[in-house]
């Protein structure tokens, strides 16, 4: 089942003494057959899960290069049904890292709740997260993904309450997501000052839930300081914009390279 | 106290995670003030001595006559700023300030949201940031020149379509990092709860004064309550007045554009593939248009406060239920009437407000010796521009 494959490499991370490691991608960018290659670089790396973002024409909760990025892979025809597919031939080939697809909800309302789960179930994906479908609007998809046995990710921020925290960490599986700040994705300089006290109200409410770390994680010190506070870092922006390149071959060699010092500097900090 | 927003099916809460707490805060901050009687005895100064409500609500004699109908205009345009924005803008800001945020931001197509919130912002001693996109900055200088000179900063928006969509996307990304001392403004009766029920609270003063002044001018309730729609927040103003009378009839009317086709109008309601389907954008389950895939349509009108892709929810719910119905004109109409009111009334409409005289006048057969209440949604000063252009390309 899918959302034990999720589980079971946050354990296996955990067993290895270090933090899992979360590279993001946009699908599609700038092709889905560009995305398939990149997956491959990104396993390479040492990646221990990938966080597959679906493109989408308006996507608030996102700084200026991940938003650069679902535009590059609109233009370049993606879709949600196309994403699906790459997941289907990816795990055709063998593809072996757990994936959990990040997405805007109009993507998968438009496909309908039950149709985009039975067929992310059936593509292989293990982990589903709605950006901006917070745990009270999430019934019918979340219900939808249980059936299914795959993940239910959701996500913590600065302004998230107790009692909040405590619904999202109960309606969480897989992992919980921690937005490391107050804002959207994207680089930051450094890491928010408050960041260690909000993991600590995270885990505490989180319980035997891993949970990863994301928003403004960005340079392989910055990751290595998240792991010591987080059971996973995921890095998207800092990764994502070394797909601007106008070469998607040399770009994907700079993805690779980056997503390894990352995964190096994460590996030299045990949690 | 929290409630979920819900009109029938449509509305909600779709919000990413850092704007849940301070949706929270602002529903449970409007509860609490909308009761207090402070609060509503400090609005209502503002609204009357600021502001200038009442607005009048105006027989349109001749074009009423020659429409062989009895027809009156609420004058929204001679609200404070031009336009009815500037009764929600009044009551966020001073909302905000008794949350006490120092900051608001604002989105804005047509520039009117804008110039009400950088007036009430700087009436209310608020710094204000109003996001608008760089096509609509272009079309509607004027306005931004105007945001200016009331002190507010006016960011340009480059990404997607460069139109109002786009400045919501960021607004609401601005918010997200500033929520600690900052309020968005949103300027529509649209977004994620509580946004759709405070901002037609706002604007219900248009419909419940319309309503009292009809039945004092016409002697009796209107037969029809018009208004146009673009997020939708003039029209539920309007409406608030007369949804508890069914036999008021209730129409919003659409932009049009330049025909029904994908990508040339604003028409959520419009029927067939170019019209819209239930879909979720900016933090509310409503009308959309959108691709097969999900994907937010691009959409055009000549009116830029009209040029959005979804509507406020509960027009969604009014549509659905029967109560309210929701028509289109184009583009070409829309000008056509803005010549016609300037004409036979002495009054340049906004070309938002011309969509809702275009349609009375095309349908106005179905009106005869009908009472009709026209919502002037706001006045056309910020358009003479645009109107002068269309009127060259047409070669008018």
């Amino acid at each position: 089942m899918a959302k034990e494959r999720l589980e079971a490499a946050f354990k296996k991370a955990a067993a290895d003494g270090r933090s899992a490691f979360v590279p993001y991608l946009t699908a599609g960018d700038p092709t889905l057959e560009w995305t398939g290659r990149y997956l491959d670089a990104l396993a390479a790396a040492g990646a221990d899960v990938i966080e597959l973002g679906v493109p989408f024409s308006d996507p608030v909760a996102d700084g200026p290069v991940n938003q650069r990025s679902a535009e590059r892979a609109l233009a370049g025809g993606a879709t949600l049904a196309g994403v699906l597919t790459l997941v289907t031939a990816k795990r055709a080939e063998g593809f072996a890292l757990p994936l959990v697809l990040f997405t805007y909800a109009n993507p998968a309302a438009a496909m309908g709740w039950e149709s985009f789960v039975r067929r992310a179930a059936a593509a292989g994906v293990d982990g589903v997260l709605l950006v901006d479908v917070p745990v009270e609007e999430s019934a019918e998809p979340a219900a939808a993904c249980r059936a299914a046995g795959l993940g239910t990710i959701f996500l913590a921020a600065p302004t998230t309450s107790a009692e909040r925290l405590a619904a999202a960490a109960a309606a969480s599986s897989g992992f919980l997501y921690c937005v490391a700040r107050l804002g959207v994705t994207g680089t930051s300089a450094a890491l928010d000052a408050g960041l260690g006290d909000d993991l600590a109200r995270f885990k505490r409410a989180a319980g035997a839930l891993p949970v990863a770390v994301g928003f403004g994680v960005s340079t392989p010190e910055q990751a290595a300081a998240a792991a010591k506070l987080a059971d996973g870092v995921i890095v998207g922006s800092a990764l994502v914009r070394l797909l601007e390149g106008t070469d998607p071959e040399a770009n994907g060699r700079a993805l690779g390279t980056a997503a390894a010092a990352l995964a190096a500097a994460m590996r030299r900090t045990s949690c | 106290m929290s409630g979920t927003g819900r009109f029938g099916r449509f509305g909600g809460r779709y919000a990413p995670e850092t704007l849940m707490g301070p949706l929270l805060e602002l529903e449970a901050a409007y509860e609490l003030f909308k009761a207090e009687p402070s609060f509503q005895a400090e609005l209502s100064a503002l609204l009357k001595d600021f502001v200038g409500r009442p607005t009048p609500l105006t027989k349109a004699a001749k074009l009423g006559g020659s429409l062989g109908l009895e027809l009156y205009l609420k004058r929204e345009d001679l609200a404070h700023t031009g336009a009815h924005k500037i009764n929600n803008s009044v009551g966020q800001c001073l909302l905000a300030k008794r949350m006490g945020k120092t900051r608001v931001i604002a989105e804005t197509g047509a520039g009117q949201h804008g110039v009400a919130t950088a007036t009430a912002a700087a009436k209310l001693g608020l710094t204000c940031v109003v996001y608008m996109g760089a096509v609509d900055m272009e079309r509607q200088a004027l306005n931004v020149f105007r945001m200016r000179l009331l002190g507010a900063e006016v960011r340009s928006v480059d990404s997607g379509s460069r139109t109002l969509k786009d400045a919501v996307n960021e607004a609401m990304r601005d918010w997200a990092g500033s929520v600690k001392t900052t309020h968005y403004v949103l300027g529509s009766a649209l977004g994620p709860h509580p946004f759709p029920s405070m901002v037609r609270d706002f604007h219900a003063c248009i419909g419940w004064e319309a309503r009292a002044q009809v039945r004092a001018q016409a002697g009796r309730l209107p037969d029809l309550a018009l208004a146009c729609v673009g997020g939708g927040s003039n029209a539920i103003g309007l409406f608030s007045g007369f949804l508890s009378d069914p036999a008021v009839e209730l129409v919003g009317v659409e932009a049009g554009g330049t025909g029904l086709e994908p990508g040339r109008h604003a028409a959520r309601f419009a029927a067939g593939p170019g019209g819209g389907a239930p879909g979720i954008l900016h933090g509310t389950f409503t009308m959309l248009l959108q691709d097969a895939h999900g994907q937010v349509r691009e959409t055009h009108s000549v009116s830029a406060g009209l040029d959005y892709p979804a509507v406020g929810p509960q027009h969604a719910d009014l549509a659905e239920s029967g109560r309210a119905r929701y028509e289109s004109v184009s583009d070409v109409e829309a000008l056509d009437a803005f010549d016609r009111l300037a004409r036979e009334e002495g009054i340049l409409p906004a070309l938002e407000s011309a969509h809702a005289v275009a349609w009375l006048c095309r349908e106005a057969a179905a009106y005869k010796g009908k009472v009709v209440v026209l919502n002037l949604s706001g006045r056309g000063d910020k358009d003479v521009d645009s109107v002068r252009r269309a009127r060259e390309a047409s070669g008018g």
